[in-house]
């Protein structure tokens, strides 16, 4: 046994270095190790590891935004069988799409190093749900390495591509939105070139037919076994010896929560968390009186090492639900009689104010919505910034599933005999992700639905990524813009019409007109997003108050620059508009009934 | 304190350094993050080690941003849990209140822009007589309730210097009369992260902070702007009486009425005709009256008692 031990006390002067995010942070470890190939579709909390990768030479790497994750993974997986180091980033939900690929890409392995970074969401900051990765590193019988923060990043990435080479396996690094975006100071390098290795021409290792794919599973299972050999002796896991009353297993930022709660604690931290070190555990949990297993979302850990037949407590003490934290941390040790309870919090007595997140002004969206409130349509939703809209005032968004749903579930409801019309609405970058497939599969089973495009010419929701809509690259060189009506035609749409959402009216008329259509019918409501790739700021309008009924039309618009004064008409609110916000869309001005919304004159 | 602000800390200067918790809050565009990296600077140059977490809501502008800044001699998790702030910064008066609690009883120093941002959300109530749905507490009130709190009208301040955004660095000032590092350190760190042409007015705003809160500290009257009261209630909901009536004679089934209602309340009968199907739902609004083409629609709103507003 020859474990990583470490005294607590043992402080070590941290020497000036760059203050780096923990998605820079990994971004700069793959450029360090080599990288040569690297793709990615933008997605909280993992989008800035590819924005950053885009910013180094493009003579060191080719970096990409793909159209899905499952495109991003197949990227790498080609680039790494062709003997570069290759990588593909992308939030947790992303390795669902992208995990068709992975399950095989396990049998495989690789010829150049290659690593998936999937980005964790717990406490579903910005996320559809909190699933763990670590539990599809199982599934796939890949090893899975967390790092607790943004050195840790930076070093396990590096070490990523090592053990990918050596083990012959697609190796994930898991972050979570806590890691990935706090900064701290890490130690960086420079960039270590890796000799091109070139295709290697081994069919029966490339080639999955059944053959080749059960000669494959075998090497998988005993792989399983040298990577849980190696990490017990990897600086991966390192033993923090300290009171010996209580041990805890933990790893990720779990980790840096166990540190400041309870400091005097023996530690075995893993950093990679599949497969796990048998051996180091049970020697672990021999040298202390009681085992704790402290990990966020799953107990993955846990019931690992409850069949190794060892005694283990951990979710009866700290949540499987929601992000972890000190307070949690140390509620959960006192719950375990290790420490006392912390003090009850101050309450102040203060109703807190909702403030959800909210279309921006002038986002071209309210108007596709507040049209589609009007037709009384049941609509099926889908991911993106227009997802604002199935709350108050525009509330009109029945469904959202996850990615590219929309107009598949619209064919569902439609063939289960939903009387309401029935309209798909999916953002550009949604439908070039994975909308093309069941608008194809609405026409070719003859679907009585009506589409409604919302094209804002950016991935807007993730901070404004192009995308192959936008007619621009990741690094900005100019490319083939794809055009929507096309592919709609192409695939059979005969209905097609593009309208301008900030016209109203012409919007309104055109969906009523595309819901009478039998068949499929398609409206492309076309506007760039305010805020990305230029931020748009026209004449703002005021409100004449002699004018004003107080009739909440402009309020129903959900616009963050309108409010209310303390002007009263008739038991109501009369309303005012921020200038300073206010970018001049009109649609407020174009919904008040007593036309008391103007441009402000000089 | 006139070291100077290249001068690195000595060894027993930063195991003598206790762990600062400092917690930024606001509304997405305010600058919450670049204050954020004001303070991690700002540590950093004392030889501490540094971790500054965020978390920006959904929506890029509108949202609730927070982030978190800790540095000390080890650092350990990014977050600061509740009732361990050493400073609370709010750019916006209710997120303040939202994250009051994170305060270190007894000792936290509280410093907020009075300022308001109203959501949207907060004048959403349809029904006739609702009221602003925005935090109430007036700067007197939390002010007395918290250790050490400062509630000023930082908007202003950077207003008079001529820039609105210069805010942030008014709230600064304030928060460098309740820390003990270099003057020096502090005008360094801002300088180097502010654009060169507003380094001027933040180096103003950042100085008039002080002096508001040296005089502040002196006399406890001046830690809020005494102006801000509760707001004037209005007349309840119940207080009024809607009456909706449709003549059907002249209604020629056009739907308007029924599509446009935000409510939902009204709907076409049998005959085709408009009706109020949800009497109970409907608030008073007047826009099926105002978007009826053929005048079949009044709507009237009645006190049910002497109007009180």
């Amino acid at each position: 046994m020859n474990l990583q031990v470490r005294d607590i006390d043992a402080g070590t002067a941290e020497e000036a270095a760059a203050p780096l995010m923990g998605n820079e942070a990994i971004a700069r470890g793959a450029w360090e190790a080599g990288v040569r190939v690297a793709a990615a579709y933008p997605g909280t909390p993992s989008t800035e590891i590819m924005e950053s990768l885009g910013e180094y030479p493009a003579s060191d790497l080719y970096a990409e935004w793909s159209t899905n994750e499952k495109v991003a993974l197949d990227v790498a997986i080609g680039a790494a069988l062709s003997g570069v180091r290759a990588m593909a980033s992308m939030k947790h939900v992303g390795l669902n799409v992208a995990s068709d690929s992975l399950m095989s890409q396990s049998y495989i392995g690789v010829h150049g190093g290659l690593v998936l970074v999937v980005c964790d969401d717990p406490g579903i900051h910005s996320s559809q749900n909190e699933q763990d990765t670590r539990l599809f590193a199982r599934f796939a019988n890949v090893p899975i390495l967390e790092p607790s923060d943004a050195q840790e990043a930076h070093d396990f990435t590096k070490l990523a591509f090592e053990i990918s080479e050596q083990f012959d396996t697609p190796v994930i690094v898991r972050s979570t939105t806590r890691l990935s975006h706090t900064r701290s100071a890490v130690r960086i390098g420079p960039r270590v070139e890796q000799a091109p290795k070139g295709f290697v021409d081994t069919p029966s290792k490339t080639v999955t037919i059944p053959a080749n794919a059960r000669r494959l599973h075998p090497k998988v299972v005993a792989r399983e076994a040298k990577l849980a050999q190696y990490f017990e002796t990897s600086p991966l896991t390192v033993w923090e010896k300290g009171d010996r009353t209580v041990g805890i297993i933990t790893g990720s930022t779990a980790y840096l929560y166990v540190k400041e709660v309870a400091p005097n604690a023996s530690i075995l931290k893993l950093g990679a968390s599949y497969p796990l070190p048998e051996q180091a555990i049970r020697a672990f949990a021999g040298s202390v009186d009681r085992l704790l297993v402290v990990e966020e979302l799953e107990p993955v850990m846990e019931n690992e090492i409850k069949a190794m037949g060892i005694a283990a407590e951990g979710k009866v003490f700290f949540p499987r639900i929601g992000e972890l934290s000190p307070e949690l941390v140390r509620s959960g040790l006192a719950a375990a009689g290790l420490m006392d309870a912390p003090a009850p919090a101050i309450s102040l007595d203060i109703e807190p104010m909702a403030r959800p997140p909210v279309l921006c002004a002038g986002c071209p969206h309210t108007a596709s919505y507040l049209a589609l409130r009007g037709v009384d349509a049941r609509v099926a939703g889908d991911i993106g910034c227009y997802t604002l809209a199935a709350v108050e005032p525009l509330r009109s968004i029945d469904t959202t599933v996850c990615m590219g749903a929309s107009i598949a579930n619209a064919v569902g409801m439609a063939a289960a005999g939903e009387t309401k019309p029935i309209v798909a609405t999916i953002g550009d970058s949604t439908f070039l992700h994975s909308g093309i497939a069941p608008l194809v599969d609405a026409v070719y089973n003859k679907a009585d639905i009506t589409v409604v495009l919302l094209d804002n010419s950016i991935t807007a929701m993730t901070g404004g990524q192009d995308h192959p809509g936008t007619g621009r690259t990741l690094r900005g060189e100019a490319t083939h813009k794809v055009d929507y009506e096309t592919i709609c035609r192409a695939v059979g749409v005969e209905w097609v019409r593009k309208v301008d959402p900030y016209d109203i009216g012409h919007l309104y008329q055109t969906l009523r007109e595309a819901i009478v259509h039998k068949g499929v019918s398609v409206v492309i409501s076309s506007r760039p997003c305010v805020l990305d790739p230029v931020k748009i700021k026209g004449t703002p309008l005021a409100v004449a108050a002699a004018g004003c009924v107080a009739c909440q039309s402009c309020m129903n618009l959900g616009c963050p620059s309108i409010t209310w004064t303390e002007d009263m008409f008739e038991g109501h609110h009369k309303v005012q508009i921020d200038p300073a916000t206010c970018i001049g869309c009109t649609l407020c001005a174009q919904v008040c009934p007593t036309d008391c919304i103007q441009p402000v004159t000089q | 304190m006139n070291a100077p602000a290249t001068m690195p800390a000595t060894t027993a200067q930063i195991q003598a350094a206790p762990t600062r918790n400092i917690m930024i809050v606001g509304v997405g565009g305010q600058g919450v993050i670049m204050i954020s990296k004001v303070m991690a600077l700002l540590g950093q140059k004392q030889g501490l080690q540094v971790k500054q977490s965020e978390v920006h809501g959904m929506a890029k502008r509108g949202g609730i941003v927070f982030s978190h800044v800790r540095f000390g001699k080890e650092v350990w998790s990014p977050t600061i849990a509740k009732g361990d702030a050493d400073a609370l910064i709010a750019l916006e008066w209710a997120e303040g209140l939202r994250w009051l609690d994170h305060l270190k009883p007894g000792s936290g120093a509280f410093i907020a822009d009075t300022r308001r941002i109203v959501p949207p959300f907060a004048c959403r109530n349809r029904k006739t007589g609702a009221t602003m749905n925005y935090a109430s507490e007036t700067p007197a009130e939390i002010v007395s309730r918290v250790a050490d709190g400062y509630a000023l009208d930082a908007t202003s301040i950077a207003e008079s210097f001529g820039d609105s955004r210069a805010a942030n660095t008014v709230l600064l000032g304030v928060l460098s009369t309740t820390l003990d590092y270099p003057i020096e350190d502090w005008l360094g760190v801002i300088e180097q992260l502010v654009p060169k042409k507003a380094r001027e007015i933040n180096v103003k705003a950042f100085e008039a902070g002080r002096a508001w809160a040296e005089a502040a500290q002196a006399d406890p009257s001046l830690r809020f702007d005494h102006a801000i009261a509760r707001e004037k209630t209005y007349a309840k909901p119940q207080d009024f009486e809607v009456r909706l009536e449709i003549n059907a004679a002249w209604c020629k089934s056009c739907d308007i009425c029924v599509k446009l209602c935000p409510e939902r309340c009204l709907a076409l009968n049998e005959e085709q005709i408009a009706y109020l199907k949800a009497p109970e739902a409907c608030t008073g609004c007047h826009i099926c009256e105002w978007l009826c083409p053929d005048f079949a629609i009044s709507v009237n709103t009645v006190s049910r008692e002497p109007a009180s507003a």
